[in-house]
């Protein structure tokens, strides 16, 4: 289970890094989001993986150790939504970007050719 | 029923305070300015006195070695988040305060009107940058560095053009993707530790094994990576020359405090885990911050004279300053860590100021006369010489060279200034911690003189010819119609770099208390985790 995960953030936030790379904006973009989802991904694996282990319990006199980390559960969910918001400002000022240069190019304009 | 003592509450007050009046700003109508600009006033002003009187608190014993805890929602330390504010916390607490105050200032004239929203997003940068100033949890750092970048998303384009669109696309993107890198390093540093809290992380890093040693240094190092592209360190900074130049002179300099943020997560996050206590892997990462620090010394000096325009200078000259801090730090440690502080005010006062002074001296250059400079300077065409100015000299005329002569000193070193008496004690605290050991003086501390040196060489090239570009060479000279309140924040700017030099021993005085106690790390650790929570006293007891 750790290799598949691990394999599969792995090359997700890889694609991410290509795309972030590219000129177009679109890419951009669909690179960052690729990367919060690896990001998001990479920290609920770090409470290390459990299965079939509820995070909270009720009753105080239990063993922890059989128990999931709930707090990467609680970090993922603050990066998410961090993550999105910061993504939906860029893409307001992507569309900005658009209508005012009329290009598409992370630089505002085409590249001279 | 307990409860706190009230003064303990003034802790949050610069995170709740710029919310609260940012939130209450919105609903405004974009037409009543003079209340919109009331309100961040009066928020600016007040969380000046807050600062002021949380340094006096820090100082002046009000708390068991000067520092002061205060537990969120009355959770104790490791589990619940916690706000600590001490004199290094209080210091930067001021210091954006003083700025800010003289932004806000500055922009009432004009900027603030520019576009929408300009008084909101200020006011969520502040709580962002105060955030990022008192809290203990690394977590919780993040979350007001995203509250920072965000309002400054907004402001970087404030005042809407193509440039700004340009410039924002690339600060936004690169911000982004150092976002992500700080939840890796945070997550990967949780994975190894288990736990978040400054303070317990300090306690827990000698006691790790090696595996989990290892994943915490590589947690470290990503952490690092986020922190330093807010810092601008070589090859991290490429965004923001570009950035500085093309946002506006207000925002521009609370970009310049914001690259002081990274630093200050650096220095903070690294004393509290990597000091002595963290036994062998005490001292991680110094080395690369030296060279990291050296090389971008390097790229601001050579940026700095390349530039034309005075905003991209300032964006060197910011550099050149991260840089410079960066490198001492990395190389000598806690040994000049109270003249580092004391360069780094200096510098960014003065930063701070030449961002604000550089749009109201290129209201001096007739429109154009920025493109035929350049021209000039390629074809190296003799300036003919222009009827001469000097008789005369109008009072805006002379206000303006002033301060612009006063920025320069500051930002080259020169003296009498404070950049020289930092400068001056940075080499002498260098030169006697390296003296100390067998062997004398080694060959990198030579060389990192050397490059500040230079550094403060090619900033007085730079800032000398773009002066005597400005206000001797531009021909026809026009005195540019000032407002008091656009001259007011400038002087009140630079006056303050000139107080720093006239008050310096007072000033080194707090500073060696600051550093020694970010260096007692022990104690901090002791302090963070023992506040305890305030007891909530059952109801008949109460009542008896």
């Amino acid at each position: 289970m750790e290799l598949t995960l691990a394999l599969a953030i792995g090359v997700v936030f890889g694609a991410g890094i290509w795309l972030v790379l590219r000129p177009r904006t679109f890419q951009l973009i669909t690179g960052l989001l690729l990367m919060s989802y690896a990001v998001n991904l990479f920290i609920f694996a770090m409470g290390r993986l459990w299965v079939d282990k509820p995070p909270i319990t009720p009753t105080p006199d239990i063993d922890p150790a059989q128990f999931a980390d709930p707090l990467p559960q609680a970090l993922v969910l603050t990066a998410i939504v961090i993550g999105f918001a910061t993504t939906a400002l860029y893409l307001v000022m992507m569309i900005g970007a658009r209508g005012l240069s009329g290009s598409d190019h992370v630089d505002g304009e085409e590249p001279r050719e | 029923m307990s409860s706190l003592p009230w003064l303990q509450h003034l802790i949050i007050v610069p995170v709740l305070l710029p919310l609260v009046a940012g939130a209450l700003l919105i609903p405004i109508n974009q037409k009543r300015h003079a209340l919109k600009f009331g309100v961040g006033l009066a928020s600016g002003v007040l969380l000046w006195v807050v600062a002021v009187a949380l340094l006096l608190m820090a100082d002046g014993g009000h708390w068991p070695g000067g520092i002061g805890v205060y537990l969120a929602s009355n959770w104790v330390a490791p589990f619940g988040i916690a706000l600590m504010v001490d004199r290094l916390a209080a210091l930067m607490l001021v210091l954006t305060a003083t700025i800010a105050l003289a932004v806000l200032l500055f922009s009432a004239q004009r900027w603030d009107r520019v576009g929408v929203s300009f008084h909101s997003l200020f006011q969520f940068l502040l709580m962002g940058l105060n955030g990022a100033f008192l809290t203990n949890d690394l977590f919780n750092l993040f979350v007001f560095f995203e509250v920072m970048l965000a309002a400054s998303y907004g402001l970087v384009l404030h005042g809407y053009n193509l440039r700004r669109i340009q410039a924002g696309m690339q600060y936004i993107a690169v911000n982004l993707v150092a976002s992500l890198l700080f939840l890796i390093g945070v997550s990967l540093i949780y994975a190894a530790t288990g736990t978040l809290n400054i303070a317990d992380l300090s306690t827990r890093v000698a006691g790790l094994g090696a595996q989990d040693a290892w994943l915490l240094q590589v947690g470290a190092a990503v952490l690092a990576l986020a922190f330093l592209t807010k810092g601008a360190m070589w090859p991290l900074g490429f965004w923001l020359p570009t950035t500085y130049a093309s946002a506006s002179a207000p925002v521009g300099a609370m970009l310049v405090l914001m690259t002081k943020v990274g630093v200050y997560a650096v220095l903070r996050v690294w004393l509290a885990v990597f000091g002595d206590q963290a036994g062998d892997l005490g001292g991680f990462g110094f080395a690369a911050l030296t060279v990291g620090g050296m090389a971008t010394l390097v790229f601001g000096a050579i940026g700095m004279l390349a530039s034309q325009d005075g905003g991209r200078m300032a964006g060197y000259g910011a550099i050149i300053s991260s840089g410079t801090l960066l490198a001492v730090i990395g190389h000598s440690g806690s040994a000049v860590l109270a003249s580092g502080l004391y360069y780094l005010l200096g510098s960014t006062l003065a930063m701070a100021a030449f961002m604000l002074l550089i749009e109201l001296t290129e209201r001096i250059r007739p429109p154009g006369a920025a493109l035929i400079a350049i021209t000039m300077e390629a074809f190296a065409i003799e300036d003919k010489p222009e009827d001469p100015v000097g008789v005369g000299m109008p009072g805006t005329l002379a206000f303006l060279g002033l301060s612009f002569a006063a920025c320069a000193l500051v930002i080259a070193g020169m003296p009498p200034l404070s950049g020289f008496v930092a400068k001056f004690s940075l080499f002498h605290a260098m030169l006697a911690a390296s003296s100390a050991d067998a062997g004398g003086v080694p060959g990198t501390t030579w060389l990192l003189i050397a490059l500040m040196v230079v550094g403060g060489l090619a900033a007085i090239i730079a800032l000398m010819r773009l002066g005597v570009r400005t206000f001797w060479a531009s021909g026809v000279v026009t005195p540019p119609r000032l407002q008091v309140s656009e001259a007011a924040p400038v002087a009140a700017l630079v006056i303050a770099c000139v107080l720093l030099t006239v008050q310096a021993e007072p000033l080194f005085d707090y500073l060696g208390r600051t550093v020694e106690g970010l260096l007692h790390g022990g104690g901090y650790a002791e302090r963070v985790l023992g506040e305890p929570a305030v007891q909530r006293v059952s109801g008949a007891e109460a009542v008896r």
